[in-house]
């Protein structure tokens, strides 16, 4: 018990912290005019207060955070921050079930970017920026749960980058502390998030929409203000501009920090995940783009690029923006997007599903047993970029994709259960589990979550909390071996 | 000269052997006493026990007086260390220091004057790998050398059939490729050297040195034997400083197999090398070359640290199916056993890569030298200086000059130009002239003729 304790009085502290981010939406209220800025003060308040309380409450059980905590705190984080976001979006939207709310804030926080709530368009301001912070948070958080925090609970694919491999891409080449690493981290993401703000302006956007879309594609959320998503602009140079920014999104941030350092885009080149996640993602596009013209879909095989290349991108990185409905599209196209969306994310990247590392690893791991037929004598030791793999991260790594696949199996069957149809119930796992976004079926593009039924829905939502966290850390709680001493 | 050695491995005590027989005052200084006494028993000069990067060792070692330090210890960092001392307290003119590793070989500034001040670095293992890379190159080949910075190639190679030059007088080799020029250097047979003439007939077992363009070497070869494709698979046994160099040099151009006995090396080995199989097993296990095809490689290389293991699975290869094998080979008396026999190419490191210590001995301007046949014979970079009144050499044509007989002129090289030599050939000041000389013995009388007249001064 004196445990759970010690990551309450932690996790009070983080609410403290988490309660300032209602100060945009309060800023928003103000220049808008939306009256909704006695909600958010309110709800600021609110957390505030509750997060003060429990730490105080508990202060006397101050104390390190081991290993274990680290994993219950992580949780309880991801758990109780979507919950108190909740309030705003209660107490201004009309009829909206607790269920839905927690379902839509945790699709934000975990930068999945399902929703279920229409009429997008018509709401607050206030409201649409606070959905979108929460998508921006989660990112940041994400990043450096990824590149500072989980290497050291020893889940996290960046921890196959240790220091004991020379080469450029080693952690230990950023900073020699966590707190300095995060720091540099979320800099570099605010920064490319301002950049990204300024050119959706200049590609037509009014500022509104460009804060909460850069906001949303910078986390790969896939939050929109329209219903239509990006479809609603219907401009070729929003969708470049959104394209850009999210394959920037899904490479490792920490390449992009040592490529600012450096002053060099030769560093991308030594990063072997960001070299297959682009090639992957551009080959993919062209690819399902003559597909698309093959079949008929679209007139022009330009036309057919251009909507293929901006979905395709914005599934696989797991963003989940649309600006058509692909649902309608041949089957093969929605299920390759969806594969893709599993497998194409980088590491230390604001993306979900099995990250690119882990498929490197997989595939470099077939062409070793293929080798050991041959020459059985061999000794070949996995290398991703020239660095040598360690036989033990190998396991974990194929631990982790049994662990992910069972996941998805069990919550498809579950839903299958409750009554929904099967592509519906397998490809919203998977986008929930990859925090990709829309799926296919009724929560296809066109349509969306909010016509689950609410045990559905949180199926759901489990699925996101469980792809975002990378599945261990989640499950583990429900180990015995974690609660005996 | 007065010839402080740091040292007293492989390297080292075959530069001091070396250099005794020169007439050199030799001292050698080692930690380790015994192999100091080993040396002692066998060689007529001083040894000093001590830490060869200690000032007290070097002082005890005499290097006030000293003309050069040869620092070839082991460790990089003793050599870099003893050097700055040599010329930092005592102003030794010449420091040599054998550096193995490429960070530091990699950097220049390291040996500047204004760091550790090392005049001249060497690498044995780089020069063995360069070496084994040519004659994987030439695999017709028993020796390829090269001169003037490549541009000219001395190469040796045993006559075999299919050779045209075969049963006919050297001179022929002339009229066959008028527009291919190429010196025969010298030629031995069964083991005794023939001083070549335009009349020499050449027969088959004949070891022929032939002096040529780097680029004509695959031409002349021809003339000597049948030609075979050139090497594709390369099996390399042994993954040691040698071995692994060899595979990096080779991993891009050819299908390279590494066998090593460690397997905490092979994990090291196939963690550094990109392109190579890396295979853990033992290279005398028959079962596993058989395995790995060791019928279809072209060169086998066996350079593990044990002679004898060497031997055993170069010749088990042989056996099996090898087109070529190779054996680095450390004991000298070994060497002459198992070359020309079913190993076609025995090497011994000390003897390839001493010449590259003797160039800084030699007293003219020499720069290169070659040791061949086990340091019986020599072939010599010398640089000419002055001109027809303060050389010998300069301005006269080549059979002007007073060679020592079994000395021959094989090439000159005159800024980018390569000249084969003839009879008739005139020497100018700064050619490159490439003499290759069948005994030892002559040497000191060839240096001696590249001297310059101190009324050059």
């Amino acid at each position: 018990m004196g445990r759970a304790l010690t990551v309450i009085h932690a996790l009070g502290l983080m609410l403290v912290v988490f309660s300032l981010s209602y100060l945009l939406p309060v800023l928003t209220s103000l220049i808008y005019h939306d009256g909704t800025q006695t909600i958010f003060l309110l709800a600021m308040l609110w957390t505030a207060g509750s997060g003060f309380l429990l730490w105080l409450l508990t202060r006397r059980y101050k104390g390190e955070l081991s290993i274990r905590h680290g994993y219950l705190l992580v949780v309880a984080m991801w758990t109780a921050m979507p919950a108190v976001a909740t309030l705003p979006l209660l107490l201004v939207i009309n009829g909206l079930s607790f269920t839905d709310a927690y379902f839509e804030t945790m699709s934000g926080i975990t930068t999945t970017g399902a929703t279920v709530l229409t009429g997008l368009d018509n709401l607050p301001p206030a409201i649409n920026i606070w959905r979108h912070e929460l998508n921006w948070l989660g990112g940041m958080g994400i990043i450096v749960l990824a590149v500072a925090i989980l290497p050291l609970l020893g889940i996290g694919g960046r921890q196959l980058f240790k220091a004991e491999t020379p080469g450029p891409m080693k952690d230990s080449a950023l900073t020699p502390r966590i707190t300095e690493t995060a720091r540099n981290l979320w800099l570099v993401y605010a920064g490319i998030t301002l950049a990204c703000i300024v050119s959706l302006k200049l590609a037509g956007m009014n500022w509104l929409d460009a804060i909460c879309h850069a906001f949303a594609a910078m986390g790969l959320g896939g939050f929109s203000t329209h219903d239509a998503s990006v479809g609603y602009f219907n401009s070729p140079a929003i969708e470049f501009v959104l394209i850009v920014f999210m394959l920037l999104a899904a490479m490792n941030f920490a390449t992009h920090f040592l490529a600012l350092r450096g002053r060099s885009l030769r560093i991308y080149l030594h990063d072997a995940e960001a070299v297959a996640t682009v090639s992957l993602v551009l080959g993919s596009c062209v690819g399902i783009g003559a597909f698309l013209w093959w079949q008929g879909t679209y007139p022009s095989f330009w036309t057919a690029l251009r909507h293929a290349s901006f979905n395709l991108v914005s599934m696989a990185t797991d963003c989940g923006f649309a600006s058509v409905d692909f649902n309608q599209w041949p089957i093969f196209a929605p299920l390759w997007m969806l594969f893709l969306s599993s497998i194409a994310a980088s590491s230390g990247s604001t993306g979900g599903g099995i990250k690119m590392i882990r498929t490197l690893v997989l595939v470099k791991q077939a062409g070793r047993e293929f080798l050991k037929l041959l020459h059985p004598a061999a000794i070949n030791p996995m290398k991703i970029g020239g660095q040598v793999v360690a036989n033990n991260i190998v396991f974990a790594v194929l631990g982790f994709i049994f662990l992910y696949f069972i996941s998805i199996a069990t919550l498809t069957f579950v839903l299958l259960i409750s009554g929904l149809d099967f592509i519906s119930s397998f490809s919203a796992v998977i986008a929930c589990i990859n925090n990709a976004g829309p799926g296919l079926g009724v929560v296809g593009p066109a349509s969306n979550f909010g016509v689950l039924t609410d045990f559905q829905t949180w199926v759901c939502t489990l699925a996101m909390l469980i792809g975002r966290l990378e599945i261990f850390t989640v499950l583990i709680l429900f180990t015995p071996q974690f609660w005996r001493r | 000269m007065k010839i402080l050695i740091l040292g007293a491995g492989q390297v080292g005590s075959t530069v001091a052997e070396s250099l005794v027989n020169e007439a050199n005052d030799i001292t050698v200084v080692d930690a380790d006493a015994e192999k100091l006494r080993v040396l002692q028993d066998r060689l007529d000069l001083r040894t000093v026990v001590g830490n060869a990067a200690h000032p007290s060792t070097l002082e005890q070692a005499g290097i006030a007086d000293a003309d050069m330090l040869l620092a070839v210890t082991q460790s990089d960092e003793v050599n870099l260390v003893a050097c700055k001392l040599a010329a930092s307290l005592y102003n030794t003119p010449t420091r040599i220091a054998r550096i193995r590793s490429t960070d530091y070989l990699n950097r220049e500034e390291v040996f500047s004057a204004d760091n550790f001040c090392v005049d001249f670095s060497i690498c044995p293992e780089q020069i063995l790998t360069e070496y084994i890379t040519k004659l994987i190159e030439f695999p017709e080949a028993l020796q390829v050398l090269e001169f003037a910075e490549g541009k000219v190639s001395l190469v040796a190679v045993r006559a075999f059939e299919g050779g045209p030059l075969l049963g006919k007088p050297l001179s022929f080799l002339r009229t066959h490729m008028p527009q291919v020029e190429a010196r025969v250097a010298a030629i031995f047979r069964k083991d005794r050297p023939l001083i070549p003439e335009g009349g020499t007939v050449i027969e088959e077992g004949d070891e022929i040195f032939f002096i040529a363009d780097t680029h004509n070497i695959r031409r002349v070869l021809k003339e000597m034997r049948r030609m075979d494709k050139p090497a594709k698979r390369v099996m390399i046994v042994g993954g040691g400083n040698i071995g692994k160099r060899l595979a990096k040099a080779l991993e891009r151009d050819y299908q390279v197999k590494l066998i090593e006995f460690n397997k905490k090396a092979c994990e090291k080995l196939a963690g550094e090398l990109t392109n190579t199989l890396v295979l853990h097993g033992d290279c005398t296990d028959e079962k596993l070359l058989q395995q790995e095809h060791v019928e279809e490689v072209d060169v086998f290389c066996a350079l593990t640290n044990d002679d004898e293991n060497n031997i055993m699975s170069a010749l088990l290869a042989k056996q099996i199916g090898a087109r070529k094998v190779l054996a680095l080979i450390n004991r000298s008396a070994y060497v002459g056993l198992v070359q020309g026999g079913k190993i076609d190419i025995a090497l011994s490191p000390a003897h390839v890569t001493i010449g590259s210590l003797l160039a800084y001995v030699r007293r003219g301007d020499v720069a290169a030298v070659h040791s061949l046949r086990r340091g019986a014979a020599e072939a010599l970079e010398l640089v000419a200086h002055g001109d027809r009144q303060s050389s010998q050499v300069v301005g006269r044509r080549i059979n002007e000059i007073d060679l020592p007989r079994g000395a021959t002129i094989g090439a000159i090289v005159r800024g980018k130009q390569v000249v084969i030599a003839h009879h008739d050939t005139l020497i100018e000041a700064e050619d490159h002239v490439i003499v290759f000389v069948i005994d030892k013995k002559m040497i000191r009388k060839v240096e001696k003729l590249f001297q310059v007249n101190l009324g050059f001064f």
